[in-house]
């Protein structure tokens, strides 16, 4: 039996916590072991607090490893694994194994403008000029800081929060700017 | 004394405490100057105008962070260090990155102040208040709608995870808190900001402000900032907290009202508009409201609907007020009775404003 095995069919396995210490970490599941080392790797050069462990057993896809790291990160993490190629196949919280990304939006007609809101990010442009107007909601430090590198460009112009932003909150924010582009584009 | 701990959108800012002055809309450290844009400068300079208002200061921890948790965790740190010697009435935590571990460390140190500080969770903050368990340690949660589908979802680890089903539940308000209430991840007290603003507790919902009615203030990035700061200083002030948030909601709908928003407005343009607001709902200089010296016969004969507050005082003083005091002021029936000034007053303008409690 190989030690991935035996990761896999023991301590690992139990339920998911309920708010304790891990309640803001999250799993992230590859295709194979030698994508984990080859991440492993990468994310501990960059300073991240991770793990290498077993697979809790609500994970049906993905190899005999996963690696838990701090959630809130989510959106810088996921983007270091894609540019070094080896994306992973599924990110999900540790404490909900199920729990997916929020895919409503609401969006709002001020006439001149439009806002979008995604979970808790707001995005508001306007609609002649595509200026990015303004960024509300979300609480995690690089909302400020999205907001003041986004608010005054346009949303083609815009650095885009998946190239600049760090945290689930900028993730959201991702999801209402590509909801924007597609309804400017419309 | 009011301390704000949060963060500022820059790598290169380091950890700074001190009280904060805000000079010409920028917002001062010492020598150190921030420019005031959305999150914690928002809130610190709201809090600013709000304490010269009352005469009082307030004193930050601020850090730059955009988002890597480097300098939030730095914060962490400090502030666990700092604060068993520390002696803050009241205290607001912000934009930190929400760390469990590192904010369950800082939670052992607040639930052993004594006496506790009121402390209040906004932001990043309050997501890591209720992923840790321990959100009834706090006092004041100030989540918009969104966020308080999160706290409502008690498998939620952030906002962005909350459940579809519950994110439809988002226009039944009451039962977003009510379930928020029944996971043990809410606050004594939650603000739920939004077209309509709820206070509510455990046993639900205790007011709301509705008016003015400024739809584009949702689109402005920072005035839930604002909210919070207005709201941390009149608590700090000493106005009970249901009282400090219903009048605090008041005035930033006020200063919203003022500045004529459009989506595209900045919060400064906001903020410069609170302490009119202050004055327009606290303050002596508009004959619609309460002052200290508006008489009792004025306030009951314009406004009807302040006679139940007066009836409430006589009860609880166990003397005849509109008999004998009809043609005093406010204060000196204040003096005379024996009710306290600055509550009553504050209680006759948020009736008079519209706030239903």
């Amino acid at each position: 039996m190989s030690v991935f095995n035996f990761l896999k069919r023991t301590g690992n396995k139990s339920k998911p916590h309920k708010p304790t210490d891990q309640a803001d970490r999250g799993i992230l599941v590859f295709e194979n072991t030698s994508e984990v080392i080859q991440a492993e790797t990468v994310l501990k050069q960059k300073g991240w607090d991770i793990r290498v462990m077993g697979p809790p057993p609500e994970i049906r896809q993905g190899c005999d490893l996963i690696i838990e790291f701090p959630l809130i990160e989510e959106l810088q993490i996921v983007n270091v694994l894609r540019k070094k190629g080896i994306p992973p196949l599924q990110v999900v919280p540790v404490t909900g194994h199920l729990l997916k990304p929020v895919d409503i939006f609401q969006i709002k007609d001020f006439d001149t403008y439009l806002m979008v809101r995604a979970a808790n990010m707001k995005l508001s442009v306007d609609k002649t000029t595509h200026m990015i107007v303004n960024i509300s909601g979300g609480g995690c430090p690089d909302v400020p800081y999205l907001a003041a590198s986004m608010v005054g460009q346009t949303i083609e112009s815009a650095p885009s929060p998946r190239e600049i932003g760090h945290t689930l909150c900028g993730y959201a924010l991702q999801l209402a700017y590509e909801e924007v582009q597609r309804q400017c584009s419309a | 004394m009011l301390c704000v701990a949060g963060t500022v959108p820059s790598n290169d800012f380091p950890l700074l405490e001190g009280d904060v002055r805000l000079i010409d809309e920028k917002l001062y450290i010492g020598e150190k100057c921030i420019c005031v844009n959305r999150g914690t400068p928002a809130l610190l300079a709201a809090a600013a105008v709000t304490a010269d208002y009352f005469g009082r200061s307030c004193f930050t921890y601020l850090v730059g962070d955009t988002g890597t948790g480097k300098g939030s965790r730095n914060l962490y740190n400090h502030l666990s260090s700092v604060l068993p010697r520390t002696s803050f009435d009241t205290i607001t935590f912000h934009y930190l990155q929400p760390i469990v571990r590192w904010q369950k460390r800082l939670q052992k140190i607040l639930g052993d102040l004594s006496p506790k500080p009121t402390l209040i969770a906004d932001a990043g903050y309050m997501y890591a208040a209720k992923m840790s368990g321990e959100a009834s340690l706090y006092d004041l949660f100030t989540p918009d709608v969104g966020e308080l589908a999160f706290l409502a979802d008690e498998e939620a680890p952030h906002p962005f995870y909350t459940r579809g089903f519950i994110l439809h539940e988002a226009h039944h308000i009451p039962g977003l808190i009510t379930r928020a209430y029944k996971h043990g991840n809410a606050a004594r007290y939650l603000l739920v900001k939004g077209e309509t603003d709820y206070l509510a507790n455990e046993q639900g919902i205790l007011g709301t402000v509705s008016g003015p009615v400024e739809e584009a203030m949702e689109a402005i990035g920072g005035t839930g900032d604002t909210a919070t700061g207005i709201i941390s200083v009149l608590i700090d002030a000493g106005i009970p907290i249901e009282k400090a948030i219903l009048v605090a909601m008041r005035v930033n709908r006020i200063a919203g009202h003022y500045a004529r928003p459009t989506p595209a407005t900045q919060i400064i343009e906001i903020i410069r508009h609170i302490p009119q607001a202050l004055r327009d709902v606290l303050g002596s200089d508009n004959q619609w409201i309460a002052t200290p010296e508006t008489s009792i016969i004025d306030i009951i004969s314009n406004h009807r609907q302040t006679e139940k507050l007066f009836k409430r005082l006589e009860e609880e003083t166990g003397t005849c007020i509109c008999c004998e005091g009809l043609f005093m002021s406010v204060k000196d029936a204040a003096s005379h009775f024996g009710f306290p000034l600055w509550d009553t007053l504050i209680d006759i303008n948020t009736i008079i404003l519209g706030g239903e409690k």
